[in-house]
């Protein structure tokens, strides 16, 4: 029984993967929130389609409009059980007694989470283009891809506030009053940027925005990771 | 006269919340293999203790060293500390044994696998392992969770209140496991405010009372039945 | 011990005092706008709009000033734990949130008569105190729902330094946004007026008495929070006895 070698502790990013893989795991098991999230994005898409006269205001030039709105509601329903998981019984405790680091923990939600983002917009994107008959190539694609970099960023702040938010008497309600104004450059030069790439313009004349969108994404990722520790109880 | 590090070093700790003093200057030190009981009636800060010791809490002045060395300081040093808390820390639409697994992953244990297998086996659980702990009753999410705390063997153990819920083989199997520890030379902290219990398994028992340690034996020179009288005067005392 | 001594504070400090500064504020306040209501001539291209400039610009100069004093507190109060930082945090973001709403219903008022519309999304600076209008709304929502003191000034120094590095993305972003929609006319600069000199002075007296009135403001805060902290301890000791 007793000839057990010396642990190897897992280090920040292998220990961000055991959080992430754990937090998967669990929305795997449940669904709940995966799949709340997934219907409210398809069935908004569907909604926000009647809200404008198709005679004045084409599909394919609303559409983008349509996906910022539902890809930031979706992620808020996302971000939301993000904590909440660990705070129900207390799991943060085990996460905060084993010799990972605090930074771990924070990457490994913020991982767990962008990729339940990501698995909604697998579905909600090719959604979007069927009900509003984009043409199905290369701009999508880069579209595709500005939706990953504005995630990024959703996640990055999301997750921090999301931690916090679960500490304070009005819970899941503060989340969007936190997060929604951090949101702002995000979505504004994400919604510039995937506009001009689905009118068929060049991906240079969406460079002055993608550029302010990156840079937004390296700052909050850096300086949210190093502010979560702060969140956490003393 | 030079001596090796105890296990568990508490100096002077005192812990605030705004401006209520929940630990108000407490020291004791554990040598491996010691059982320190904690006694005390409700609010008398025997849980902010542990979770100070257990390193999750910050000690407003004084300091706490597990194996020498400080747990919020020095994170792979939290590897020595296993807890059992109110809360099951366990996530409810994960298997028993995944989420001892987990633990032992975080702990960085090699064959994760045979380590989960020998936890669950040591506290009689082994055969719900695949059960999500969603579906398990009190008593046995409470095994689990005892099973995910040891996982990794660790030198000193927390106890806050593990007994409850237990049924007498769940009890039973605890007592049994809390011996073994101790003889492998792990050093144990059991709070509970059931004496009787407390004594059953502990080589020192202490009393705390408004965050402070206010008496503490060996177990070996007490007579139980005028222990427990003693207690129940002290705890009556600080109520009134 | 020391709860006698801050009872003794307690008792000092509960009968109102006179707070000659706040007054003199005040005053100061009143008699500038007495100046720039009767005294001041009118503007010839703008009319009697361009009066709102004496308290849009005054207001602008206290929200920046408070919340920049809100964001350096912040940085401290993370830094040392110093619960007095915490506390300046706090009744600058409240005093800020003020300054900032005024601004907010001025610039509308007066872009209505020059632009003859409410709001123009264009005007990146009108924008840019939107955003920061709600930053600090829920900086001031987030701390009312926290209880323990430590975790409250954490939480809402954490929150104050990531809006600070927010601000200069929503700038960016707003003026990028501005400037593919509009070029920016030169006669719509409201902060470097070619005044005439009576009403430049008339401008700059108006900026002195709200500089006056904004640190008046603070300092009122201050001590409120002062007090509420000190009440706050008291209970805690009367509930432990």
């Amino acid at each position: 029984m007793t000839e057990r070698s010396a642990p190897r502790v897992p280090g920040t990013l292998g220990a961000a993967w055991l959080v992430a893989r754990k937090d998967l795991t669990i929305e795997f098991r449940t669904r709940s929130a995966f799949f709340s999230a997934l219907v409210f994005a398809v069935l908004a898409i569907s909604i926000f389609y009647f809200t404008w006269d198709e005679s004045v205001i084409s599909p394919v030039e609303r559409a983008p409009g349509v996906l910022w709105v539902v890809l930031t509601f979706s992620a808020l329903l996302g971000l939301q059980r993000s904590f909440g998981l660990e705070e129900h019984d207390r799991g943060i405790d085990a996460l905060l007694i084993s010799p990972i680091s605090r930074e771990s923990i924070y990457l490994g939600k913020a991982v767990g989470n962008l990729l339940f983002l990501c698995a909604i917009q697998i579905v909600a994107i090719p959604a979007l283009a069927l009900f509003y008959n984009l043409p199905i190539g290369r701009p999508l694609l880069i579209v595709t891809g500005i939706v990953l970099l504005a995630m990024i960023g959703i996640v990055a702040v999301g997750t921090l506030f999301s931690a916090m938010a679960v500490n304070t008497r009005l819970a899941d309600l503060l989340l969007p009053m936190l997060s929604l104004p951090f949101f702002v450059p995000i979505l504004m030069n994400a919604a510039q940027a995937a506009t001009r790439v689905l009118a068929g313009r060049p991906v240079a004349e969406a460079w002055p925005w993608l550029r302010i969108l990156i840079a937004f994404d390296l700052v909050f990722v850096v300086a949210c990771t190093l502010a979560f520790p702060f969140t956490l109880e003393e | 006269m030079l001596q090796t590090p105890s296990a568990v070093e508490v100096s002077g700790v005192v812990r605030t919340f705004g401006r209520r003093r929940a630990v108000d200057g407490v020291d004791f030190s554990l040598n491996p293999g010691d059982c320190l009981a904690l006694f005390g009636p409700n609010g008398a800060g025997k849980t902010t203790l542990l979770r100070v010791v257990a390193g999750l809490l910050k000690p407003t002045a004084g300091a706490v060293y597990v194996g020498g060395r400080s747990l919020r300081d020095d994170a792979p040093a939290r590897g020595q500390i296993g807890l059992i808390s109110h809360q099951s820390m366990l996530y409810g639409a994960l298997t028993a044994r995944e989420n001892v697994e987990f633990a032992a992953r975080l702990q960085g244990v090699p064959r994760v696998h045979d380590a989960a297998t020998r936890a669950l086996e040591r506290i009689r659980i082994l055969d719900r392992a695949d059960t999500p702990v969603r579906s398990l009753s009190r008593g046995l999410q409470q095994r689990v969770s005892i099973a995910r705390a040891i996982v990794h063997e660790p030198t000193v153990v927390l106890l806050d209140e593990p007994y409850t819920g237990l049924d007498a083989a769940g009890a039973a199997a605890l007592t049994e496991m809390l011996r073994l520890l101790r003889v492998s030379g792990a050093s144990l902290i059991l709070v509970t405010h059931n004496v009787d219990e407390g004594l059953a398994v502990a080589s020192d028992a202490a009393v705390m009372l408004a965050g402070r340690i206010v008496r503490r034996d060996a177990c070996a020179s007490l007579e139980p039945q005028t222990y427990v009288a003693d207690y129940r005067a002290l705890a009556m005392d600080a109520t009134a | 011990m020391s709860s006698t001594h801050q009872r003794a504070d307690i008792g000092a400090s509960a009968t109102p005092a006179f707070d000659w500064f706040f007054v003199v504020s005040v005053l100061c306040v009143a008699g500038v706008y007495v100046r720039a209501i009767y005294f001041t001539p009118v503007e010839a291209l703008q009319g009697a709009a361009q009066k709102i400039y004496y308290i849009h610009l005054a207001g602008v100069l206290g929200a920046y000033l408070s919340v920049s004093i809100t964001a350096l507190m912040s940085v401290v109060a993370l830094w040392l734990r110093d619960e007095r930082a915490d506390r300046l945090a706090e009744a600058t973001a409240e005093v800020g949130l003020v300054f900032l709403t005024v601004v907010l219903t001025t610039g509308p008022i007066w872009g209505h008569t020059i632009w003859g519309a409410w709001w123009a999304w264009w005007e990146a600076r009108l924008t840019l105190t939107l955003f920061l209008w709600f930053v600090i709304a829920a900086y001031l929502v987030l701390r009312g729902a926290i209880e323990d003191a430590a975790m409250r000034a954490r939480y809402s120094a954490v929150l104050a330094i990531l809006g600070a590095l927010l601000i200069p993305f929503i700038h960016l972003s707003v003026y990028l946004f501005a400037a593919r929609l509009h070029p920016m006319p030169v006669v719509l600069k409201p902060d470097r007026p070619s005044l005439p000199g009576e009403m430049l002075t008339t401008l700059l007296l108006s900026l002195g008495a709200f500089l006056l009135f904004c640190i008046a403001l603070i300092r009122v805060r201050y001590q409120l929070g002062v007090q509420r902290d000190l009440l706050s301890s008291l209970e805690m000791e009367g509930g432990a006895e």
